[in-house]
């Protein structure tokens, strides 16, 4: 049977090219959608070749919601998987002092990352199948002074996709929340992160498949920060607030 | 960041950066002397730059490939493995290989690299079309043998102190299976291991392991291997079924440094008995699949951790073809006189290469691996001046110490290279820790 493609949302990031990747491994078609997708050009090439799949490119801007409904129905397939890698981390000292920089954050990945998800929720409701795999973040788990303005937008990311999952779980669409910890990516290049915590979206998207196919609904990556959120999740207000990280 | 190449050594504090977009190198670029990292497999210091190492890792797109000619079109950061991976299966694989996959385009056309089959099909230069690269001023410029031809000679070998490669065109060949049919020769010394490889030359494959702390008369025992694809009718009924079928594998990963005091003399010396006696029982004609025949060594990840903390160097050189016999005599003379263990010695037959600065020339090619140690890089200096003294040169991928003088005796061609470098501004722009060191 001929697979239905696999979409990526944000497909110029990191994590979301490593996806599609795994996917197109498996003999998948992949729809690529950013929002420059000139930039897409080469990597179609390459996952073409790779894979011997078909690839598209589709134009796409998270935040410029008004379009979505006519992204969708442009599509020349309806995907089977959507997967949403859109994100945008922002500057937490600039978020503190311009709203409109703090309003970016929270619409790259809260208003935008909602507003399309919530289409394609609908079509796959009303079909009676399909899979969304949501990229939100460990950094929504709980708001800490360093970066609680890109975290309380992932928060509400993963509210999102839980009440999705809750109201989709007996119409056959599967969704599932990926809640990765620090990545190796372009967002995090400079932050001279820890090892032991980092991973590579190659190993994240490697997961992201077989939690896939495993029907899993929330997955940490690496393990490990599922166990580092719940230590931390369970720290007394009045002492966290006194912590500085 | 503490960076050093695959040998471990030298280690040099260097900055780095990967640049994901051709706007991002010319940024890259304009802020000091430079150098491209590929996968960071050559031994030494060549892919290491002080001031401004570029790693090109996000630079691994496949970008075109002709189903006709074989050619394929990718980008620096493209690992020779993805290549294998992705056209083995469909009938196609390197012209040449060097003996680890896990290198890159870029990093294969700046040390053109050889493998088995020099002395019938040159280097890896030989089956590039075209390449496109960075230079000072921060322009794509595409060369050819037709196009620019100086620059894209002086590229393939060039070390990538001609700019930074981004992308290339090269050519893969059809081959009939994904097996090797292997023959394994003895030699009871090297005048003998000599004579069987001149009369091999008709075989597309073969290579030397040379047993080297023999000495008097079974100096430079070895076992030569030579190699031929497979065709359909080699195989047996199972694996003629699906000819490109690869054997699943586990790879070995070394995860720490081992002593280096494991690696001695008498270690060394009873491996290489095992294996010597080991091979010369086993039936002549074998069947190996590609990965095990090419790249043993990629079986373990991280294999040169085995040398200890301290790191290993590489000793590589060529010795013309007329003074092969007295050169080789002497090397190995003096390596087994100092007792110094080397797990890999290595011997090639290279054929004619005419190039304006590449490492291959006719002749033999003796290849030996030794941990850092004092009397190891003694050991070296000693066969530096036995190189010169028969007109050899040197391999600089493998190279992490030798001196100015030596490199600058050892090759005439090395005052022409560096006069195109300043005539178009090469040396502000580009340069490794070992062009430094080298006065490249």
């Amino acid at each position: 049977m001929k697979k239905a493609p696999v979409l990526i949302l944000g497909a110029t990031s990191d994590i979301g090219l490593a996806i599609a990747h795994r996917f197109a491994k498996e003999g998948y078609p992949i729809q690529l959608a950013s929002r420059d997708v000139k930039r897409l050009e080469s990597d179609r090439a390459d996952l073409e070749i790779r894979y011997s799949t078909k690839v598209s490119l589709h134009e796409f801007d998270a935040i410029k919601t008004d379009s979505h409904q006519r992204f969708v129905k442009k599509l020349p397939i309806m995907p089977g998987i959507v997967v949403c890698a859109v994100g945008y981390m922002g500057n937490q000292f600039e978020s503190e002092r311009d709203i409109k920089s703090a309003s970016l954050v929270m619409r790259s990945n809260f208003e935008g990352p909602v507003s399309i998800l919530a289409e394609f929720a609908n079509h796959f409701e009303q079909r009676r199948s399909g899979t969304i795999i949501g990229i939100s973040s460990v950094a929504g788990e709980r708001g800490r002074a360093s970066n609680y303005v890109y975290g309380s937008s992932k928060a509400g990311f993963t509210a999102f996709l839980s009440g999705l999952r809750n109201r989709l779980a007996d119409k056959g669409v599967h969704v599932m929340t990926v809640l990765p910890g620090f990545i190796l990516t372009k967002m995090t290049f400079d932050l001279g992160l820890t090892p032991f915590l980092t991973a590579n979206p190659n190993a994240l998207a490697e997961y992201v498949y077989k939690s896939y196919l495993k029907k899993k609904d929330i997955i940490y990556f690496y393990k490990r920060w599922r166990l580092i959120m719940a230590l931390l999740c369970h720290i007394p207000e009045r002492y966290f607030k006194k912590m500085k990280i | 960041m503490k960076l050093a190449g695959w040998g471990r050594y030298p280690v040099i504090e260097a900055n780095i950066s990967a640049p994901r977009s051709v706007d991002d190198i010319i940024r890259q670029i304009t802020k000091g002397t430079s150098i491209a990292r590929g996968n960071g497999r050559s031994y030494g210091d060549s892919s290491v730059s002080s001031s401004n190492t570029l790693h090109m890792k996000h630079f691994n797109r496949m970008l075109a490939f002709n189903e006709t000619s074989g050619q394929l079109v990718a980008e620096a950061g493209l690992l020779l493995a993805d290549i294998i991976d992705v056209f083995l299966p469909e009938g196609w694989f390197p012209s040449v290989t060097p003996g680890t996959k896990f290198v890159t385009i870029g990093g294969m056309i700046a040390a053109d690299v050889h493998g088995k089959n020099h002395h019938k099909d040159q280097s890896f230069g030989q089956y590039i079309d075209w390449i496109d690269i960075i230079k000072t001023e921060g322009k794509i410029e595409r060369c050819s043998k037709t196009k620019n031809p100086e620059l894209f000679h002086r590229t393939i070998g060039g070390m990538g102190l001609t700019g930074i490669i981004i992308r290339a065109a090269i050519r893969l060949k059809r081959v009939p299976s994904a097996w090797i049919k292997q023959r394994t020769l003895t030699a009871e010394n090297i005048e003998q291991t000599i004579d069987l490889f001149e009369q091999s030359l008709d075989s597309t494959y073969s290579v030397a392991w040379i047993d080297c702390l023999q000495k008097g008369k079974k100096l430079g025992r070895s076992l030569i291997m030579l190699g031929e694809h497979a065709q359909l009718e080699d195989l047996p009924d199972t694996l003629a079924k699906s000819p490109y079928a690869s054997p699943v594998k586990q790879n070995i990963t070394i995860p720490f440094f081992l002593p280096a005091c494991l690696l001695n003399g008498l270690t060394v010396k009873t491996f290489n008995k095992f294996y010597y006696w080991n091979s010369k029982r086993k039936d002549q004609y074998q069947l190996v699949d590609w990965d095990r025949y090419f790249y043993p060594l990629d079986a373990i990840l991280g294999w040169n951790k085995i040398y200890g903390r301290r790191g290993f160097v590489q000793f590589q050189c060529v010795i013309p073809l007329d003074k092969a016999k007295d050169g080789l005599s002497e090397l190995l003379q003096t390596i087994s006189v100092a007792n110094v263990g080397s797990f890999l010695s290595v011997l090639k037959r290279f054929g004619e290469q005419e190039s304006l600065f590449s490492f291959p020339m006719k002749g033999y090619t003796l290849a030996l691996d030794f941990p850092v140690n004092p009397k190891t890089l003694n050991l070296m200096q000693q066969l530096d001046l036995i190189t010169l003294k028969h007109a050899g040169r040197f391999y600089l991928a493998k190279d992490s110490r030798m001196s100015r003088d030596t490199f600058l005796s050892s090759d005439p061609r090395a005052k022409t290279y560096k006069s195109f470098r300043v005539d178009g501004g090469l040396n502000y722009s580009f340069s490794s820790a070992q062009s430094e060191r080298l006065g490249l």
